[in-house]
């Protein structure tokens, strides 16, 4: 157990260490001097003075090791567009926004879609079954941004249920959040119910009838537990494909987060918040992945034993 | 109960053998047809996908209008007679440009299923197939860069290279390999070890021998499912590029960047301009993905539910 | 003897797309109190079916009872409302499987398996649900129970695992314990082992046991009486050793010239009984058997045979049984010549 999540450490570690490493290499590569891009020529005094803050008067390797440097003590470093400002600021004016959007969004997304297959499961075959599979079609067929645009269009302009766009209170926070969490759901369901399914016909839930315990101990107790094992798994990549999906979403909606200021830093060729939203964002899913294994490792008692990962 | 003396004679032994029923010989591809034909949802999503392609030729060819000729004076037209699927706000014509940007996106989806796939069954073929440590060196790296947050290497990558219809296509192949590789190395390694390919060894049969005849036919089927949905999500993904500005540059449009240029008609009432790109984006994606399920239980019964 | 429980004429009919399978077709035999029968036939005769529709435990959904009485204590389980036939299962009549490998939760404790039985039917507090599965697990031969609680089941072995599902079975103290092929999945040492726990148990508690199984060795070892099934229905049944010394049916004759002996002369090869069993879709208007029987008459394939009574408690269902078929028997050839 100890030396599989050691092992599952160092990997995490060795990991960030390469997407950091690469994402300052790649920015270096970018073509053209960042001060460049804006189409005014600089004097060079000032061009001279701008480099020199940026560290870009110094050999790229040299760069590189106070880039890192920089890291350890969680410093992103100045933002290019506006040297006012630094990256460590932006994050912490756009985070906490994105954080609670997407909280909202991976809580609401498991618990639908996790009820919605199981829902499906016991009623295999029926009504029900048939409506969230269509949910579940739905959801990985539409993209997250003509969804958004239909939640505008119906429940915010035209019943006013919600505010179109902005932030500010929970009303909010619905839409973007039914938006993001959308696709989850299509993919939570859809699991779910294939692996209750296939747990409902096992031969433990004969056992367990055999005991006469109840249908509902029967599903809740013996059948959803192993059900859902597969489904933490998937976490990682869920928590990856909302918080991506919230750059998008973010833009339609107007909301002041990380999405924001990452598509401005885009737009703007900041490379500086590019390469540190990317690390930080990076960093925080890399983390979640590690800590999904370790909690992986700790519910299924059969991984313990094992001390790895099972095969398909 | 009476029954007749005379039954008690000894049974004719005539037509027993009647009982075993002949089955016919079908080959795998065969049979995954057969399945595959009696799956109604999938073949939807065959015929609305061949559909696509031939409009995505067409459809250009057939309107009268040019996908990229402006006209202020025909701007923000709905649908009619003129205009199929009406204008935009530069006064082109939607339906030339949706079919248009059907080229693009279906262009990006294939070429980068396809490189994934080249990518992905040499890199987990030829692990899986060595196994041992050149395997654990392999995957090891293949678990790193697994680890990656996709979407954000792909914009990164964007970024430097700068948008355009290449780029994109490179950068979606530059990581979309992986799941391939480790999804084919798993079924090398699993088959490698199985019983028959043992027996094959054993009567002395040349590697490429036991690879042509027991390791491609028996790992085909999982990899063109695979193929098959990963054309959806590089479409989806370059949609999603274009979304964040990353996309394909103006003239040319795909579905992505026309449903960005569109988002603002939720609130003006155009809804055309945002209708049909998204529209064609969902039934492309709908298709790809019911037609890989109806493949993935095709050729593999044992998962059909 | 008392007698615990009376299967009278059962029918269990499954649903499929092809229509109904009739996979029980009129069973009937009588369980005493603490005796041990065992009810034998190859794969799909339907013994298994059998077994679990004493437990009630096929989903309506995929079969049904459809005919027959099967009385214990008074009442008609085949009637029992489903919420009283779960205060029985595993109160009154427990069962265990093939291979607890499967028939165990991988991911809940052994502990927590046994107790959950223990807490649902008697409705005592955990502690004391802790005291009786250490009892319990002490019992059925499992060294250190109390550590053994917390542990799952890919920590025990095989046959520790078999051990397990009966302790599970055995935990309420129930009147019937029915076993199918409890002892198919293990190796011959487990096997003796398992069969022996059995005995023990039975002697411990007067357990009567239904044990389901296609060994034979098994039913010479532990059964008092054998129901041999064929195609959904009891061909013969009779007390051990009739059944092994005397058998009539030329089916039960097949099944014990298929098994290996040891005072077998060994230059008389192992004869199976040749052809499949019958569809049971549109099972054959006569004995099901006379497709595969090699002493068939036309009267087989024509009607059904009735059951003849052969001492106080052999029974077979085989028109060779009749008057009129010994005549011709003894005239051609004898039968009994196996």
């Amino acid at each position: 157990m100890l030396s599989f999540i050691l092992r599952r450490f160092v990997s995490m570690i060795v990991t960030l260490w390469l997407i950091i490493t690469l994402t300052f290499f790649l920015m270096h590569a970018a073509p053209g001097n960042p001060f460049e891009k804006e189409g005014k020529g600089l004097p060079d005094a000032v061009a001279a003075n701008l480099n020199a803050f940026y560290n870009l008067d110094k050999p790229l390797i040299v760069q590189y090791g106070l880039y890192l440097q920089n890291l350890v003590k969680f410093d992103l470093g100045p933002s290019i567009a506006n040297s006012s400002d630094s990256v460590n600021k932006i994050i912490a004016r756009g985070f906490p926004v994105s954080f609670q959007l997407g909280l909202v969004a991976i809580l609401f997304a498991i618990v639908t879609g996790i009820a919605l297959g199981v829902v499906a499961a016991l009623r295999h075959n029926r009504l029900i079954d048939y409506v969230a599979m269509v949910i579940a079609v739905i959801g990985i067929s539409v993209p997250s941004f003509v969804l958004a645009s239909l939640l505008i269009k119906y429940l915010a302009v035209e019943w006013k249920l919600f505010p179109t766009a902005t932030w500010g209170t929970w009303q909010h926070v619905v839409l973007p959040a039914l938006a993001l969490a959308f696709s989850p759901i299509a993919i939570i369901a859809r699991l779910t119910r294939t692996n209750m399914l296939e747990v409902l016909t096992a031969e433990y839930i004969e056992t367990a009838r055999a005991k006469g315990l109840s249908p509902a101990t029967i599903v809740f107790k013996h059948a959803l537990r192993n059900a859902i094992l597969p489904v933490v798994t998937l976490l990682g990549a869920l928590i990856a494909n909302i918080l991506t999906g919230s750059f998008v979403i973010e833009k339609i909606f107007a909301i002041p987060g990380m999405g924001k200021y990452f598509v401005a830093g885009i737009n703007n060729r900041d490379y500086s918040v590019i390469m540190g939203t990317t690390v930080f964002y990076s960093t925080l899913l890399i983390f979640m992945m590690f800590v999904v294994d370790v909690l992986y490792s700790i519910i299924d008692p059969r991984i313990k034993f094992h001390g790895k990962e099972r095969e398909g | 109960m009476i029954v007749s003396d005379e039954l008690f004679t000894p049974m004719r032994k005539d037509n027993l053998s009647a009982e075993a029923i002949v089955r016919p010989q079908l080959t795998y591809w065969q049979e995954a047809w057969l399945r595959l034909r009696g799956n109604k949802l999938a073949l939807a999503g065959l015929v609305i996908i061949i559909i696509l392609g031939v409009m995505a030729i067409a459809g250009p060819i057939i309107s009268p209008h040019d996908y990229a000729k402006q006209s202020m004076i025909t701007k923000n037209q709905p649908p009619s007679a003129e205009n199929w699927f009406g204008t935009d706000d530069f006064g082109r014509d939607v339906f030339t440009r949706v079919w248009h940007g059907a080229r693009i996106s279906l262009f990006v989806g294939l070429m980068a299923a396809l490189i994934d796939f080249f990518i992905g069954v040499l890199y987990g073929g030829i692990a899986g197939y060595l196994g041992g440590r050149v395997d654990n060196i392999m995957m090891r790296f293949v678990d790193i860069l697994y680890g990656l947050p996709y979407l954000l290497v792909v914009i990164l990558l964007m970024v430097v290279m700068g948008s355009g219809l290449v780029t994109i296509i490179v950068a979606l192949s530059a990581t979309g390999w992986i799941g391939m590789a480790r999804t084919v190395r798993g079924q090398v390694l699993q088959m490698k070890n199985s019983e028959y390919v043992l027996a094959a060894k054993t009567m002395g049969a040349k590697p490429f021998y036991i690879v042509r005849k027991h390791l491609l036919p028996n790992t085909i089927g999982i990899i063109i499912v695979y193929v098959t949905l990963s054309v959806p999500s590089a479409i989806f993904a370059e949609a999603f590029l274009s979304f964040l500005g990353l996309g394909i540059q103006a003239p040319m449009a795909s579905w992505g960047t026309m449903a960005n240029d569109g988002l603002p008609t939720i609130l003006s009432g155009h809804w055309w301009r945002l209708f049909f790109p998204a529209f064609f984006i969902s039934m492309t994606m709908l298709a790809f993905n019911v037609l890989g399920d109806g493949l993935r239980d095709a050729f593999d019964p044992k998962t059909r539910r | 003897m008392e007698k615990l429980l009376e299967v009278d004429g059962l029918q269990v009919a499954f649903k499929t797309h092809g229509g109904p399978i009739q996979a029980v077709r009129g069973v009937s035999f009588t369980l005493h109190k603490g005796e041990t029968i065992a009810i034998v036939g190859e794969s799909g005769c339907g013994k298994s079916v059998t077994a679990k529709s004493i437990m009630r435990l096929i989903p309506e959904h995929i079969g049904k009872i459809v005919g027959g009485k099967m009385l214990f204590q008074g009442k008609d389980l085949a009637q029992l409302p489903e919420k009283e036939m779960r205060e029985m299962r595993g109160s009154q009549i427990s069962m265990i499987f093939q291979d607890a490998m499967t028939s165990l939760n991988p991911t809940i404790s052994i502990g927590e398996q046994i107790m959950e039985g223990i807490i649902r039917h008697q409705k005592v507090p955990r502690s004391e649900a802790k005291r009786q599965a250490t009892e319990i697990l002490q019992l059925v031969g499992i060294a250190n129970p109390e550590s053994r609680l917390k542990q799952y089941l890919h920590q025990f072995s095989g046959g520790m695992r078999q051990r397990i599902m009966i302790a599970i079975a055995l935990v309420c103290k129930p009147a019937i314990l029915i076993a199918d092929e409890p002892t198919t999945a293990l190796d011959v040492t487990i096997q003796a082992q398992i069969i022996e726990l059995f005995q023990t148990i039975q002697r411990k508690t007067g357990v009567s046991i239904i044990m389901i199984t296609h060994d034979l060795g098994v039913v010479a070892k532990i059964a008092d009486r054998v129901n041999v099934m064929y195609a959904g229905k009891v061909v013969e049944s009779g007390p051990v050793r009739e059944i092994f010394y005397n058998p009539q049916h030329p089916y039960t004759k097949g099944l014990l010239s298929s098994m290996p002996r040891l005072d077998a002369d060994r230059n008389i090869p192992l004869s199976p009984i040749p052809g499949t069993p019958p569809d049971l879709f549109a099972p054959p208007a006569g004995c099901a058997f006379a497709a595969r029987c090699e002493y068939a008459l036309e009267v087989c394939r024509a009607h059904q045979p009735e059951e003849t009574q052969l001492g106080s408690k052999h029974v077979v269902s085989c028109w060779l049984q009749d008057p009129r078929a010994k005549k011709l028997t003894t005239a051609q050839q004898s039968p009994t010549g196996t």
